[in-house]
């Protein structure tokens, strides 16, 4: 099996409304560092990123995998939403669920399932409904729902912006460790201290561009454009 | 204007409905309800003279705690006939409502607004139009259903149909707008993701079947044209208290009357407290 990334995104717009969410984003996502898209409320990176999963076309431009995906095969990416989205059912069923989506052999759904939650500290719940566990274990199961499905791309869109810092570290630490495990790790956030905390690069877009692109110790050295040293600096005293 | 044309037509239905009902359920109905009303039965208990409606409530009670025979046998075929016409809309609703809600294709809203219409379907309607089907001259006329209870079972399930599955649309699309990305991203679409809604709305569900068997096992009209109200064969409840009603056996038809609320508040109740508990256990 050759590899799905990398992802090529050639000039990738997005109309909606008659208003331009996404204007000729040009980007190559590699295998490895942790991607982070890093933008304003409204600037565009749910948008970007639910298209590089293939939940939105765009209205002009590529979105390219290496190797694309064929329909009615499983899917060999994974997305975690903002807000956990759960099934009335117990929490291991909904990480068996996903496999059984993944046509995961019905045997060694039981096992892989549990382990994921065993990996996010969710194994004394397996048997809870999953829409009655709080917030921040919702979100970890979504992590192990995700993380059960040993995708070679995890997309995350703002997977802390409901959650208090103590359940924001959990989830923080679940992404390392599924990025330690081989995974390619693609986040938004608006947060520029998570940026600090989780990112090897940051994609910083700005009103539906993308105004920059940096290893993330130069973004924040020395942001190379006017629109992210502003963002910086606006950003701080709140972080 | 407006509000004047909507209620001529509401009136316009109740005065075409009504006398229809009467006629059907006897031919001098109107003349036998009057007489039952304008010197109502006396009976005394230690001297004091009962009026007409607590003596049939009396009558009634002596029925039902009686166990009637008759009173059993009209019961248990209205049961039979409202719940396999709910076991049949069921079938065909849950799939429709769920397809129309998680399929896109032209019509499609069309078709919406139809089963939201077809809600308020006038069960005297459908019960013509069974009736011209499974009458000797119409299509289906070979069958000889006509009269029977299985012609009143395809009248209600036609009834309940729309109930069910335009209900049931609205639930799977409400759950399919909170879900559609997760579903899609874990590469689920179509009939499966459809099935996964239903089961995950199980308990919206069972609001929208209640009220299909509510419509079912209170409607007069359907079942009265293509059932004939014939006594020990096609005679329920609804049709019974009709015929009794206008006949002046006030007690048979008010211990229906009862049975058929308590039925009715039996099943809301039990419903209530499935719902509520799976709530509170699945959120």
């Amino acid at each position: 099996m050759s590899a799905l990334l990398p992802l090529r995104l050639s000039e990738v717009s997005f109309h909606a409304g008659g208003r331009t969410i996404l204007d000729r984003v040009s980007a190559e996502i590699v295998a490895g560092p942790r991607t982070l898209i890093l933008g304003a409320n409204g600037a565009g990176k749910s948008v970007l990123m639910r298209i590089c999963h293939g939940l939105l076309s765009p209205t002009a431009g590529r979105v390219q995998w290496s190797e694309a995906e064929t329909p009615g095969k499983p899917r060999r990416q994974a997305m975690v939403f903002q807000r956990p989205v759960m099934l009335r059912r117990s929490a291991l069923a909904n990480v068996t669920y996903a496999l059984k989506a993944a046509q995961v052999p019905r045997a060694a759904r039981r096992t892989r399932a549990l382990a994921a939650l065993d990996h996010v500290g969710l194994a004394s719940l397996a048997e809870h409904p999953a829409r009655v566990l709080s917030g921040g274990e919702q979100q970890r199961l979504a992590l192990a729902r995700a993380w059960a499905l040993r995708p070679e791309v995890l997309f995350l869109d703002e997977p802390t912006a409901n959650l208090d810092p103590s359940a924001t570290r959990e989830v923080e630490a679940i992404i390392g460790a599924i990025h330690a495990a081989g995974a390619k790790i693609v986040m938004t956030t608006h947060n520029l201290g998570q940026a600090r905390r989780l990112a090897d690069e940051i994609l910083f877009i700005h009103q539906g561009r993308l105004a920059e692109r940096a290893p993330v110790e130069a973004f924040f050295k020395q942001p190379a454009s006017a629109e992210a040293a502003a963002f910086i600096k606006g950003e701080l005293p709140w972080t | 204007m407006r509000f004047r044309g909507l209620s001529g037509a509401i009136m316009h239905r109740h005065s075409y409905l009504a006398p229809k009902t009467q006629r059907l359920a006897s031919p001098d109905a109107a003349l036998l309800h009057a007489d039952a009303y304008a010197e109502p039965k006396t009976a005394t208990i230690g001297g004091r003279p009962l009026n007409a409606i607590a003596e049939a409530l009396l009558g009634a009670l002596g029925l039902i705690t009686a166990w009637d025979a008759k009173l059993v046998e009209i019961v248990a075929l209205s049961l039979k006939v409202s719940l396999s016409a709910v076991l049949f809309a069921t079938l065909l609703a849950l799939p429709l409502g769920a397809a129309v809600a998680v399929a896109r294709f032209p019509g499609r809203h069309a078709l919406i607004v139809l089963l939201n219409a077809l809600m308020g379907l006038p069960p005297v309607v459908v019960g013509l139009v069974v009736y011209l089907l499974l009458s000797r001259a119409g299509p289906l006329g070979e069958f000889g259903l006509l009269f029977t209870p299985p012609a009143m079972v395809i009248a209600q399930t036609l009834l309940i149909l729309p109930i069910i599955a335009a209900l049931t649309r609205q639930g799977v699309e409400d759950a399919w707008i909170e879900y559609q990305d997760q579903l899609r991203s874990l590469g689920v679409s179509g009939v499966p993701a459809a099935l996964t809604l239903l089961w995950d709305i199980r308990y919206s569900l069972v609001t929208a079947v209640l009220a299909g068997l509510g419509r079912a096992s209170a409607e007069v009209g359907a079942v009265m044209i293509v059932g004939g109200n014939i006594d020990g064969v096609t005679r329920v409840m609804t049709t019974t208290i009709a015929l009794e009603t206008s006949k002046g056996d006030l007690p048979l038809a008010l211990s229906l009357g009862i049975v058929l609320i308590l039925i009715v508040l039996l099943l809301n109740a039990a419903a209530f407290l499935v719902k509520e508990a799976a709530q509170r256990k699945y959120g």
